[in-house]
């Protein structure tokens, strides 16, 4: 364990500037992976700049344009936003499934983002939204789909002395829902084995115009399965809709054999679990075009 | 000697200092500096909740919260649940179910059940389960303790005059 | 009168346990808990490697750190023969620091002392271990291989004839059998061959091991920490590091959790040795991962078993090999799986065969009836393949063959009275057994047993001033022991259990006490317990006799009383209160000490139900219901029995489904952590329903059995016998997780 500063900048300029000027400098949010990483010295940064006392960063807002959420609000405050559970059943149930309450309790849809684990649980949610991830730094801010922000495990398109500062959910379509599933070998407590989300959305005599498949667990990132949304749009979505899209996924799928399973199971689950995930999407997407 | 924040905060509604090096984690302050070794080290990765406390209000493992966090805000310890000689209902229900063999990790479930019933007055068997699902116990098999946090809801429900109206 | 034919006024009750409100509000003093003005930390050095010669260390740039104020190496141990004890102090010693050779991935190989835990930290990274890296043997089956590496190469395979020539990793062979295999396998009319696998499993108690030791410039040495036995700490610090016994006061804190995993020292040898060298107090507490990599696991095993029965469904033999994990050091429990697998069973003919076998992972420990769940796992799976084949209910089967008062344990003994049939009588009356299942959805049944044990254990009774008492124990309370030797001590002098205040004693103020484990603290110290409390009452008679000037013999003890005989003049009964009041007057303190070595120890059955459903797209199994069935003796806190027993399943449904030490092909492990060595954790279990059989040991003044073992034993198979029921395939390799549940379910669609 080395030495390290802490500073917790009350502005966002502060933070950029403090993230560009310091070499070695890291973002602390929700910590609940950064300090098991420090703990463990696979990371020794110079400073650390907690994001949690700057206003953009724990703002959640929620208007006619849509979602936008803070990068650092805890998962536990996201879930008191009930109008989220509405809009976003996906992504909610995501955050819901990040470990425990005390994990919720500290670590953000938006660290989890950050850390860029492939088996993070709402990053399959958030792409199966079409969510954007704000990005902030020195030379000004930008936007990006939240599919492009991870580019292999642990790695972003973060820059130096750039941080992310909320993502950008824009409000679903009439006769959308999402829902998220994970396979852990346990109920709770373990990291995905394999994730799969769902949002597609059905117009009033049910046929599906609209569709987005993301997987979890299953390749370097997080990942959309173009293929597998395809299979569900163009009617209603029927039993061999459901089996082609979860082929797609399941051929999609880049999975590795490790602790927490072998390739061969989890391709075959990111099929069940994406079919699974699609029938309660379409349930809940009939719901709402009732 | 490396670089230290003096710290203030509030713990268990009191006035707290103290100074910490940035690595350092509440936990370790708490136990190591502030002598509050109620709360306990199962494991410092999250994934025992022994260590469980409240930030501001909010269930949290404090070997995943820095001590520097802890500026500003209030931290509530098992220390601070009884209210003098009078257990927490959810203490005296785990103590009559007999829901704690070795106990180790019974301060963290106090902690994490009472702020559960804070949110959730009427919790059914499964939301119990789950939310004390972060809090491993080797010892009992939970039967006893999810008996005895049910048990505690249901004691403070009838207490309350809110339930009456 | 024999007390079991009495009403209990205390036994059987279920009072809040004494130490009840220190561990519900944190004032409880945990092994870490401890800390003292000047104290050091210290930390330990681990091996990176699973098999590796130690060439050279050179702690000198430790040493130069400012705040660095020791380190240790296994030089600096003393060299320690093996001796003839059931504890080998030659393996115990460089299991503690290795010597010459690291024999797994996180072997301790030296220890420092700091000023601050992150100053040891950093003191351990600059100490320097030259190794020569070995080829490491991870696998059981593998080990045994005449071409394996060899973790001992001085060791040679005991209970073979004639002695071997080569030297080999497997340390000892062993062999329980009766009768006549031949004969009995020929009178069957089905026989199965199976065979079996279960992984490494770590005990996982929630609180790891910690310490504080501080000598003084007199020699003497005090150590804080918290262990299933103190006086085990003394004595095996005492022996490791060449002290008299009197030298070492250890000072037991609470225990948070051992299940047989803190029967052994780690830690608290370094933690004197860095004392004795800084002058200064020190602290040792392990991580969680340091747990995981260097404390002992219970063995992964391979068994190869053959059961042969009649139609009628009578056992007529069994045949098997048992391969176990040592560890780094022989001494798996292979030899208690030999002798309790078939225990719950009247099979005339049988060869069981052991094998103890070294590999390159941590030493084993004990774990919670060590060996016996593995063991059990196969005979049980296979009994349940035999009541198929027979078309026989499996506990009717298992009826059949019971073990019963009289019947000759497969390990030599007659069983006294015994309670198995009660057990699976009342697992059959039991409305989950009757439980409509649903599709997917599956039961199973299965039995266990465990000797219990006796062995040494003291107790003080000593009566207050005021009449209240205090009950001395000498064993850690692990999971409510302090309340039922209250329970007893206040049912014997028949007063409140809230006027008796249970303590547990350091070494320096109570004799010698065997470990708490094995399931004997209740039975074994209780019994001392009740004899120091019938030393009391003798006292309480002789003092009320002498207050009235009546002869002793005419004085009865009766609910807390002496009551004058007929006949002796009216005298109003004297209270234990009244008595211990006058004390100073009548010849002074009240108290009863007594140390025995107990016998009779009665040994325990169960039979449990378990209710599964699979999924089987994705093989995950969900545990619906459950229910255990124990012959408990009798229940002296009933509640804390019952907690005993859904501890043990809930670690036996880990064991069947998600728990296991995972090493990669360097024998490094995986997954030295909680995230993925998955215990239950609450949301994964129902609520376990236990139904307390009371078949009183005769042995026992209120009949009591050990509780604690027994309960871990059948849930592997049962969980194993549900999961086939569900699906239709067979599970005999533990455990059963997803992935490999899918394998199978895949494996026998496409086959």
């Amino acid at each position: 364990m080395e030495s390290v500063r802490y500073e917790a900048p009350r502005e966002l300029s502060a933070a950029i500037e403090l993230l560009d000027s310091v070499e070695g400098a890291r973002v602390l949010a929700g910590g609940t992976d950064l300090l098991i990483q420090l703990r463990a010295a696979l990371i020794q940064p110079s400073l650390l700049v907690d994001l949690k006392w700057i206003p953009e960063l724990t703002a959640v807002s929620l208007d006619e344009e849509g979602l936008s959420l803070g990068a650092a609000v805890s998962c536990a405050e996201l879930r008191e936003h009930k109008q989220i559970e509405r809009l976003f059943p996906g992504l909610y149930e995501s955050a819901e499934l990040i470990g425990s309450e005390q994990i919720q309790g500290r670590a953000s849809v938006g660290g989890n983002l950050c850390n860029a684990s492939p088996a993070a649980d709402t990053v399959p949610a958030l792409l199966a939204t079409g969510a954007r991830c704000v990005v902030a730094g020195p030379g000004g801010t930008r936007t990006l789909p939240c599919e492009r922000f991870a580019t292999g495990p642990g790695e972003t398109i973060l820059g130096r002395g750039e941080l992310l500062v909320s993502i950008q959910i824009p409000k679903p379509a009439p006769g959308t829902a999402d829902c998220y599933l994970r396979l852990i070998p346990r109920t709770e407590m373990d990291i995905a084995v394999v994730g799969a989300a769902v949002s597609v959305t059905l117009d009033a005599s049910g046929s599906c115009t609209d569709a987005r498949v993301a997987q979890g667990a299953v390749g370097p990132t997080a990942s959309l399965v173009p293929d597998a949304a395809a299979a569900l749009v163009g009617g209603v979505p029927d039993v061999g809709r459901l089996e082609a899209a979860a082929r797609a996924a399941a051929g999609a799928s880049r999975p590795i054999d490790d602790k927490r399973g072998t390739v061969r199971y989890r391709r075959k689950v990111t099929g069940v679990l994406t079919r699974r995930a699609a029938e309660i999407a379409i349930e809940r997407a009939r719901q709402r075009t009732r | 000697m490396d670089p230290k924040t003096h710290v203030h905060t509030h713990i268990n509604g009191e006035p707290v200092e103290f100074l910490s090096e940035a690595y350092r984690s509440l936990l370790e302050i708490l136990r190591d500096e502030l002598m509050l070794t109620g709360t306990k080290e199962g494991c410092t990765t999250g994934d025992c909740g022994a260590c469980s406390v409240t930030l501001d209000g909010r269930l949290v493992c404090s070997c995943l919260v820095l001590a520097v966090e802890a500026e500003g805000r209030r931290v509530g310890t098992v220390e601070g649940i009884a209210r003098g000689e009078t257990l927490h209902p959810v203490q005296q229900k785990l103590l009559e179910h007999a829901a704690l063999q070795c106990g180790v990790c019974t301060p963290g479930i106090v902690v994490a059940a009472t702020s559960l019933l804070e949110r959730n007055p009427d919790p059914t068997e499964r939301e119990v389960r789950y939310w004390l699902a972060g809090n491993l116990c080797r010892c009992t098999g939970y039967d006893k303790i999810i008996r005895a946090v049910l048990d505690a809801a249901s004691e403070l429900r009838g207490a309350s005059p809110n339930v009456l109206e | 009168m024999a007390k079991g034919q009495k009403k209990f006024r205390s036994v059987g009750t279920r009072p809040i346990r004494h130490d009840g409100i220190d561990k519900v509000t944190g004032r409880a003093n945990y092994g870490a808990d401890f800390a003292l003005p000047g104290m050091l930390w210290g930390g330990v050095l681990r091996s990176p490697h699973a098999h590796a010669r130690v060439l050279g260390i050179d702690a000198s740039k430790a040493l130069e750190i400012e705040g660095v104020k020791a380190v240790i190496t296994s030089a600096d141990l003393p060299v320690i023969e093996a001796g003839d004890g059931p504890t080998n102090f030659w393996d115990l010693s460089r299991n503690i620091l290795a010597r010459d050779k690291v024999l797994y991935h996180g072997h301790a190989v030296a220890a420092v002392a700091a000023t601050t835990a992150v100053i040891a930290a950093r003191a351990l990274e600059r100490v320097e271990v030259e190794y020569e890296v070995l080829p490491q043997v991870q696998d059981v089956m593998e080990a045994m291989s005449p071409d394996a590496p060899l973790l001992h190469e001085d060791m040679f395979t005991k209970g073979l004839d004639p002695k071997p020539e080569h030297p080999s990793n497997v340390a000892r062979r062993m062999e329980i059998a009766r009768g006549d295999l031949e004969n009995g396998f020929a009178q069957a009319n089905v026989v199965v061959e199976r065979e079996f696998t279960t992984r490494s499993v770590h005990q996982g108690y929630i609180e790891p091991h910690a310490v504080v030791a501080r000598t003084g410039e007199d020699g003497q040495v005090v150590v804080w920490c918290s262990s299933q036995g103190h006086f085990m700490v003394r004595q095996y610090c005492a022996t490791v590091l060449g002290l008299d016994t009197s030298q070492i006061k250890v000072i037991p804190a609470e225990i948070g959790g051992g299940f047989g995993g803190k029967t052994t020292v780690y830690l608290e040898p370094l933690a004197i040795l860095l004392s004795q060298r800084s002058g200064r107090p020190v602290k040792i507490v392990m991580s969680r991962e340091e747990e995981f990599r260097a404390t002992g696991p219970a063995p992964g095993s391979r068994i190869r078993a053959k059961l042969g029965a009649r139609n009628d469904g009578t056992l007529t033999a069994c045949e098997a090999q048992l391969y176990f994990e040592a560890g780094a050091f022989p001494g798996s429990p292979v030899m208690a799986a030999c002798m309790t697998m078939l225990a719950p069973y009247t099979v005339e003919n049988l060869s069981l065969v052991g094998y103890d076998v070294c590999v390159n992972k941590p030493k084993t420990a004990a774990y919670r009836a060590p060996g016996a769940p593995i063991g059990s796992f196969a005979i049980e799976t296979l009994i349940d393949e035999l009541a198929e084949m027979l078309g026989i209910d499996p506990v009717d089967l298992r009826l059949h063959n019971a073990a019963h008062e009289g019947s000759q344990a497969p390990y030599g003994p007659k069983f006294r009275r015994i309670g198995y049939r009660e057990t699976l009588e009342t697992a059959r009356a039991h409305p989950q057994y009757r439980t409509p299942l649903e599709r997917n959805q599956g039961r199973g049944v299965a039995s266990g047993f465990w000797f219990n044990a006796g062995m040494q254990s003291s107790a003080a009774v000593n009566v207050n001033e005021d009449g209240t008492v205090q009950v001395v124990s000498p064993n850690p309370d692990i999971g409510g022991s302090r309340v039922s030797l209250a329970l007893m001590a206040a049912e014997e002098l028949g007063i409140d259990v809230e006027r008796v205040r249970p303590v547990v004693a350091d070494t320096e103020t109570i004799g010698y006490s065997d470990l708490t484990g094995g399931s004997r603290v209740t039975f074994a110290t209780g019994m001392a317990v009740v004899e120091a409390a019938r030393k009391v009452i003798e006292q309480l008679r002789e003092r009320a006799a002498k207050i009235w000037g009546i002869d002793v013999s005419q004085v009865e003890w009766n609910e807390g009383y002496a009551l004058p005989g007929q006949g002796n003049g009216e005298h109003d009964p004297l209270s234990l209160a009244e008595i211990a009041t006058s004390a100073s007057r009548t010849g002074g303190t009240i108290c009863g000490n007594v140390s025995l070595n107990a016998r009779g120890a009665a040994p325990g059955f169960a039979t449990h139900i378990c209710d599964v459903e699979v999924d089987p797209e994705t093989g995950r199994v969900e545990i619906l219901r459950y229910a255990a069935v124990q012959d408990v003796g009798k229940a002296i806190h009933p509640s804390y029995v019952e907690g005993q027993m859904q501890g043990g399943v809930a670690q036996g449904i880990g064991w069947a489904l998600n728990e296991e030490l995972v090493y990669d092909e360097d024998g490094v492990l995986e997954n030295p952590g909680f995230l993925d060595y998955r215990i239950p954790v609450a949301s994964d279990l129902p609520m376990i329903d236990t139904i307390l059989v009371e078949v009183a040991n005769p042995t026992h003044p209120y009949g009591v059995r050990g509780v604690g073992e027994v309960p871990i034993v059948p849930p592997l198979a049962a969980v194993a016998n549900a999961i086939y029921a569900a699906t239709g395939v067979r599970m005999r390799d533990l455990p059963i997780s997803p992935p490999r549940l899918v394998d199978a379910l895949d494996g026998k669609h496409s086959g």
